[in-house]
This record gives C-alpha cells, sequence and structure tokens, in this order.
C-alpha cells in the first residue's frame, strides 16, 4: 500500500452514469490485475475504493458509475486535479490458475477491472474469451477496448439492444466457448449464477461496503468455506470454491 | 528549535510519544507493518479480544456520515488464545513500544479470564478493559452504563491483572460520566480511556433500510472530538489516575488540544481508517506545532485547562 497523489488526465462520461477516469502520478506503482484502489474525496470523510481497470507504473484507468454522493462528487471533478489515492490494495486475480483457455465474465461496471486481467491472460499466450452483460445499449463500456486486445467478445443485454438478449449465462450457452479457468466481476446475482453454472473452477471478484480498505478495520468481513475472510484484503477476488453464498 | 520532549510515561510505561491507534482501528498492528513505520507511534492498542474467537456482526458493519462513520464490526477477534499467542509475539518481534491489549467480555468471569492471560503475556504492557460490551447476566445493559458494574469489572480484572497496569476504556453512553470514571478509580484502576463510541444509527432513505446491518452502531470521527475534549476535562479533574483521551482526533492540533484538556496519552480512532498513515503523521507534526505554541515537553501541558 503507498498513498499517492495522482492527477487527473481525464474525467469523462462514456455510458449511462458512467464514467471513465483517468489519472498519472510521478512516482512508481505495481498494480496487479484486479486490485483496487481507494479515493480521498473532498466533503467525504471515507475514501471510494474503486476497482483498476488498466495501469502502467505512473497511470491509472478507472470506470465508476454514478450511484450515490461520493461518486457524485468524483463526477464533478477536472483534470489537473490532484487526488489523494492509497494503491495496490486488496489481493486480485491470479491469472496462473489458467491453463491454457479462459472465460471472462463481466457485468456492468465488473467488466472493468477483468480488462487488465485479460491483457495479461493474452500476453501469456493464452486464449481469451470475454463475456460482458449489461442491462442495454447506453450502459455497455470497453467493448471497443476488449475488441482491439483481440479476445473473443460476447455481449449480452437485458433488452437485447446488443448482442444476446438475456443473461450472461444465456451468452455462454448459445455459444459455448472453450476454457479451463474462469474469472468474474459483477453483481452478485450474476457472479452466484456463474459459480453455480460453470463446470470449471473460477475467481469472483467480490463487493462490500469497506472502512479502512486495506486490511485492518475488519468492517468488510465475510463468512467463506475457509473461515472469516475481509473482501478488502484477503480479497476481493476469492475462489469459487470458498464462497458462500 | 530545541529538542521536544514527546515522551509521556503511563503508570510507569514510558512511551516515547502520546500516539497510540485506538482499539479497533489498527488492527493487531501487524496488518499495517509493510505500510508504515510502527515504532514512530507511541503505543498501539490492539482490536478488541474476546475469551472465543468471533465472527462479529454481519455486514454491512459500516456507514459513512458527516465527520466520522457508524462501525458495528461486533468484535470480530481471534479469541484470547490467539492474541497471547501468536498476535502479541508476532508484534512485539517489529515493535518496542507499548502493546495495549484491549479486553472485552460479555461477563465478569470472561473478562477476568482474558484479563489474566493478557496480564501472563510477556509482551504485552498495558490491559484496557471495554466496559461497553453487554453484561449477558446483567439484561444485555452495558457493563459501562453503571457505576456499581463497571467497579465489579474493575475489582475483578484488578484481581486478577498482577502488576501490568489496568485501564479502563469508559462509554460515553451515559447520563454522568465522572461517577463512572470515579467508580472505576475507587475500585482499583489505574487508568481510564475516554471515550469509546457513540451510540448512532443511519437510515438509507430510498432503500428504507437501516444502512449497518445490526441497525445500530458505534459513531466517531472528528464530529465527536468536543464532546470527547469536554469528557476528558471532567473525569481529568474529577480523578487522580491517568487519561488517554480519545474521540474524534484527526490532527496534532487536536492531541495539543486533548492533553491540555487532561489526557496523558492521546488515541486516534476513526482518522486511520481514512489515513492509515495519520498516527506518524501526526507524531512527525507534532515538534513543529509545539515550537509555534512555545512547549518544549508534553507534560508541560497536561491537564492546564
Amino acid at each position: 500500500m503507498q498513498k499517492i497523489f495522482f492527477t487527473i488526465v481525464s474525467n469523462q462520461v462514456v455510458a449511462d452514469k458512467t464514467y471513465r477516469l483517468e489519472l498519472g502520478c510521478s512516482q512508481d506503482i505495481a498494480i496487479k490485475p484486479g486490485q483496487f484502489v481507494n479515493i480521498a474525496i473532498d466533503g467525504k470523510y471515507l475514501r471510494r475504493p474503486i476497482s483498476v481497470s488498466d495501469a502502467t507504473n505512473r497511470s491509472l484507468l478507472l470506470y465508476y458509475k454514478v450511484v450515490g454522493e461520493g461518486t457524485k462528487l468524483m463526477s464533478e471533478m477536472n483534470p489537473g486535479q490532484q487526488l489523494e489515492i492509497l494503491t495496490e490494495l486488496g489481493t486480485g486475480f491470479d491469472s496462473a490458475k489458467c491453463r491454457n483457455s479462459a472465460l471472462l465474465v463481466g457485468g456492468g461496471l465488473g467488466t472493468a477491472p477483468l480488462y487488465m486481467l485479460c491483457k495479461e491472460l493474452l500476453s501469456q499466450g493464452k486464449k481469451v474469451t470475454v463475456v460482458l452483460g449489461f442491462n442495454k445499449a447506453s450502459e455497455v463500456i470497453l467493448e471497443e477496448e476488449y475488441k482491439a486486445l483481440g479476445a473473443e467478445l460476447l455481449i449480452a443485454t437485458m433488452d437485447g439492444s446488443v448482442g444476446v438478449k438475456g443473461f450472461t449465462t444465456d451468452a455462454i450457452n448459445q455459444y459455448n466457448p472453450e476454457f479451463d479457468f474462469f474469472y468474474t466481476c459483477g453483481p452478485m446475482p450474476m457472479m452466484r449464477a456463474l459459480c453455480a453454472a460453470l463446470p470449471t473452477s473460477g475467481e469472483a471478484s467480490l463487493e462490500e461496503r469497506m472502512g479502512c480498505g486495506a486490511g485492518y478495520c475488519y468492517g468488510c468481513t465475510i463468512q467463506t468455506t475457509k473461515g472469516p475472510k475481509r473482501v478488502c484484503a484477503d480479497g476481493p477476488v476469492f475462489d469459487k470454491e470458498d464462497l458462500i453464498w | 528549535m530545541v529538542n521536544k520532549n514527546l515522551s509521556v510515561s503511563l503508570c510507569g510505561c514510558t512511551l516515547p510519544n502520546p500516539i497510540v491507534p485506538a482499539s479497533g482501528t489498527f488492527g493487531f498492528g501487524l496488518e499495517l507493518a509493510d505500510a508504515l513505520d510502527l515504532n514512530k507511534i507511541g503505543g498501539i492498542s490492539l482490536k478488541g479480544t474476546t475469551r472465543d474467537a468471533r465472527f462479529g456482526n454481519p455486514t454491512p458493519r459500516i456507514a459513512e456520515c458527516t465527520g466520522g462513520l457508524i462501525n458495528s464490526v461486533g468484535l470480530q477477534n481471534p479469541g484470547i488464545d490467539v492474541l497471547v499467542e501468536e498476535k502479541v509475539p508476532a508484534l512485539r518481534k517489529i515493535y518496542h513500544n507499548a502493546i495495549i491489549a484491549n479486553i472485552s467480555g460479555f461477563s465478569i468471569e470472561e473478562y477476568a479470564h482474558c484479563c489474566e492471560k493478557a496480564a501472563a503475556c510477556e509482551g504485552i504492557d498495558i490491559l484496557e478493559v471495554n466496559i461497553s460490551c453487554p453484561n449477558v447476566h446483567g439484561g444485555g445493559l452495558a457493563f459501562g452504563t453503571s457505576a456499581e458494574a463497571a467497579a465489579q469489572v474493575t475489582k475483578a480484572v484488578k484481581a486478577v491483572s498482577g502488576k501490568k497496569p489496568v485501564f479502563i476504556k469508559l462509554s460515553p453512553n451515559v447520563t454522568d460520566i465522572v461517577s463512572i470514571a470515579k467508580a472505576c478509580e475507587d475500585a482499583g484502576a489505574d487508568g481510564l480511556t475516554l471515550v469509546n463510541t457513540f451510540l448512532g444509527m443511519r437510515i438509507d432513505i430510498a432503500r428504507r433500510k437501516p444502512i449497518v446491518a445490526n441497525r445500530m452502531g458505534g459513531f466517531s470521527g472528528p464530529a465527536i472530538f468536543p464532546i470527547a475534549v469536554r469528557m476528558v476535562n471532567q473525569v481529568s479533574k474529577a480523578c487522580s489516575i491517568p487519561v488517554m483521551g480519545c474521540g474524534g482526533v484527526s490532527r496534532a492540533e487536536d492531541v495539543i488540544e486533548m492533553m491540555m484538556a487532561g489526557a496523558t496519552a492521546v488515541q486516534v480512532g476513526a482518522e486511520n481508517l481514512r489515513n492509515p498513515m495519520v498516527c506518524p503523521e501526526i507524531v512527525d507534526a507534532l515538534p513543529e506545532l509545539m515550537d509555534r505554541l512555545g512547549i518544549n515537553d508534553l507534560n508541560e501541558i497536561i491537564g492546564i485547562i
């Protein structure tokens, strides 16, 4: 964990209530896929934990949706503004658990953190199928970015306005992609359904209301098959087998 | 700038500075060992520990508020045996200042059992007894809300604590905190920590439900600072044992204010949750602030108000 000042490079709306926030800093960071950052916001007591979509050693790319007062304040921030951020938080995805071919399933904003994992898996020479689920066309993000990486891409929307009509599981059933391990991030009902339906092992990235975001306040503990675990530090990524739904 | 003396003494235990992260806001110290230099901090009050391991309350356990937050973690902890056999020895290896074990219980017997084990643990310097827990044999009323129950706990833990100083951590959710403080002093307490969190509640108006799963929780943060200063001042005037001041402290200025009110050491709680580095940052900021205020030794200002 490091506490670093970042400068906003851009902060733009890219879909329905969904923003893309690009940040730069002048000291080295080392983010792994599935990790998150915790952002201090003027006027709010607690930081806002946001998953990292992509990163270099001096930059961060985040996606967030305006759902409350904190994210509303974030949407009003301008390029050039400084943000104090705790970085390199949480235990992310383990790309080594996939042998040859991976299935990545993202729902809504959960599509964002899978992007960096997708890049890592592809760089290891693995085959990647990405399934993204949204409610409707106006919520779709990252479609072009995933395509540009060269991953196989399937999209499902609840209203059928883009891709397969229905859930991500409907798209998976229809196209029957080949995979030996899956990774998922998105709404709990989606991840629960996936973990039950998919035959292989997998990892799921959870969300929980957090206090410190770094493992010492025990505000986000969940019960797992391996005992109490902190979503912020032991997770947010957990093995499918460890989760009690 | 002349050399500033930041060291203070709590019942014969010398702390290099008065800054102590409050129980529950700093884990067992180990969680933050890689993120900051623990040895900059005067003492660490460890996460509250009970006889048996506890999972605590369901999530959400945290609700943000203006000027603070509500927590209802529910005393998640691995139990006293893990504390004395694993957590404290591991922390002692890397941390040289005061280790304060925070003990909770749901009966007099549980407090005594845990304090006896903590007192026998070499690495622990001070016992801090959280009496804000509900008494399961007393209709669920918190021990700390009655002078009689607070005194009973104090007597029971003093009987088994040997030479280790015992600080009783007081609840602010009472009509007259001074009478409870005096009851603890009369029962043999070596010191007092005050205050614990204020019982609070937030409601999600869109979902029409309490935000924390347990409905209510403890409110802490800068918003409670003036109340904590007032209580520390009242208690330290009425008692002659040392006080660790706690409640809403977030910067070096607050530390000076709390000490002027009567605190010998100052605990930092909620602020750790938004800034894990705040304790060492305060320690670093103190000498310059003392210089600006014409203070050479922090002991000069304890209880001057």
